[in-house]
């Protein structure tokens, strides 16, 4: 269970190899709760691998995470309980309606009856879904099908939230009301988002990370992050940063 | 329990997909044309004067052969190509329990396809004359138990890629070799050099010797325990082959 600073995830030490390849060397890091984590990073930098790692979808080659005090590797079926997590391009059954979409994942996670269609009805409110609810998912437009997914990750009201970069792909008008959604909930959760949109860490997030080739470069507030460059911009600071570490 | 409730929501998902397209049905029409076609015309059902379906049971494991790839091969190359595994394993299941409820489902598709024979060829033997229903109850497990292995065999191959067409061609031979291993034409030919004991060998390990068995009344445990054992055999496979893709 959370302990007393609250501290909802806990990495340690994380270390993922592909064959020869070091895709993550050693990433430990916090989260607790009322805090969202912008996890930044160049392509192929290890964003990606390590949610993967933390969500109990890859196994890690050493380390491992903790997630509301129950550790993945070991307990994972009870630390899985308490994430709600977007993949990478929001994937969804495309032959299933919005709605049973939902009652399926509600249903996995252990709702029934009138609890399930409750939680169903409100993920699909919370995201504004009303419109397309009946529409199988391969219908949807990229906006929409970012939201089932996302509809699909809160559904549980789970104590973590991750997000691999929920706003991909996204028109300006569907990443603000991803952002919207994001700071609404922010309060009560701890948040994990991956993106390489610099302006969404600065509107979004209350700490960044920035991850360059497998390694932790930099964790600090994007404020106290800007202030480490001359020009006080955080792209600058990330190219310095990521750049340094690829030369 | 909780485990049960997941298989089962698995399996309702998997079996409800079959349904949610046309092509579940044109598979069982195909199915029903084709197994008809050849016990009637090819086989001369009415021409050979015995009541009974030895011409029905003799064509199963060639249908089986062709039209079980085609319902299997998406098992798992779906879930990969569409990224929704990524979902699926970061629920808080069990992989075994995914496994078993998408193995069920697909199963339980392959035994309504056939079970749809029951009401047509059933009735119509019996008019014919006095059949021993025994026999024919016996055929029909055999038979159940026959599509289960196949099943099995497509669902391990679905595993192995994200394109469904591989997944039907490897099947498709796996089946061919397990089926052809047991086959007269084929055993005989082996007979004619190979000492008595590896013929015997390789068409134990033949998924046909054992529902020829039943389908000819000679109800055995052992016949029922093979095909559990092949069945058990592919579940652990596919258990392997997904641990070893993700890792």
């Amino acid at each position: 269970m959370p302990d007393g600073k609250k501290t909802r995830v806990e990495v340690r030490d994380l270390k993922k190899h592909f064959g020869h390849i070091e895709a993550v060397r050693g990433v430990s890091f916090k989260v607790s709760k009322g805090e969202v984590l912008g996890f930044l990073g160049p392509n192929g930098a290890g964003k990606s691998t390590t949610m993967r790692m933390i969500t109990g979808f890859l196994p890690p080659s050493s380390g491992t995470a903790l997630v509301g005090g129950h550790d993945i590797q070991t307990d994972p079926i009870n630390a899985k309980k308490q994430i709600g997590y977007l993949p990478e391009n929001a994937p969804g059954y495309g032959s299933m309606t919005v709605t049973a979409f939902l009652t399926f994942t509600g249903s996995i996670r252990g709702y029934c009856g009138s609890e399930l269609t409750d939680r169903v009805n409100t993920a699909i409110k919370q995201c504004s879904l009303e419109d397309v609810q009946n529409q199988t998912i391969s219908t949807l437009s990229k906006g929409y099908r970012q939201r089932s997914c996302f509809a699909q990750a809160i559904l549980h009201d789970p104590a973590v939230l991750i997000m691999d970069e929920p706003t991909d792909g996204l028109d300006p008008n569907q990443k603000h009301v991803v952002r919207e959604m994001i700071e609404r909930m922010a309060a009560e959760k701890a948040i994990i988002i991956s993106t390489h949109i610099l302006e969404e860490v600065e509107a979004v997030c209350s700490r960044a990370i920035i991850i360059a080739r497998g390694k932790i470069v930099a964790n600090d507030t994007p404020d106290a992050l800007k202030a480490m460059s001359s020009t006080g911009r955080l792209d600058e600071v990330f190219r310095t940063l990521t750049l340094e570490k690829e030369a | 329990m909780t485990r049960a409730h997941n298989t089962l929501t698995i399996f309702k998902r998997e079996f409800k997909s079959y349904f949610e397209s046309p092509v579940a049905y044109v598979f069982l029409v195909v199915f029903l044309i084709l197994i008809g076609f050849l016990t009637f015309s090819a086989n001369r059902f009415y021409e050979r004067g015995i009541a009974d379906l030895e011409p029905f049971f003799f064509w199963h494991p060639w249908v089986y052969l062709l039209l079980v790839p085609a319902a299997t091969m998406g098992l798992w190359a779906e879930e990969h190509r569409t990224g929704t595994i990524e979902l699926l394993f970061t629920m808080p299941i069990t992989m075994t329990e995914a496994i078993l409820g998408k193995f069920l489902a697909a199963w339980l598709f392959m035994v309504t396809a056939t079970a749809l024979t029951i009401p047509v060829i059933v009735p119509t033997v019996c008019i014919l004359g006095d059949p021993d229903l025994t026999i024919i109850a016996s055929g029909y497990i055999g038979s159940f138990l026959l599509a289960g292995a196949c099943v099995s065999i497509g669902m391990l191959t679905s595993s192995f890629t994200r394109n469904q067409v591989i997944s039907f061609v490897l099947s498709l031979l796996i089946c061919l070799l397990l089926l052809l291993c047991g086959f007269d034409p084929v055993t005989s030919w082996f007979t004619g050099w190979a000492p008595q004991w590896i013929v015997n060998g390789i068409a134990s390990l033949s998924l046909l010797p054992h529902y020829d068995s039943m389908h000819k009344g000679l109800f055995d445990l052992a016949d029922v325990t093979y095909y559990a054992s092949a069945i058990a055999f592919m579940i652990v496979a596919t258990h392997l082959i997904l641990n070893n893709r993700k890792s």
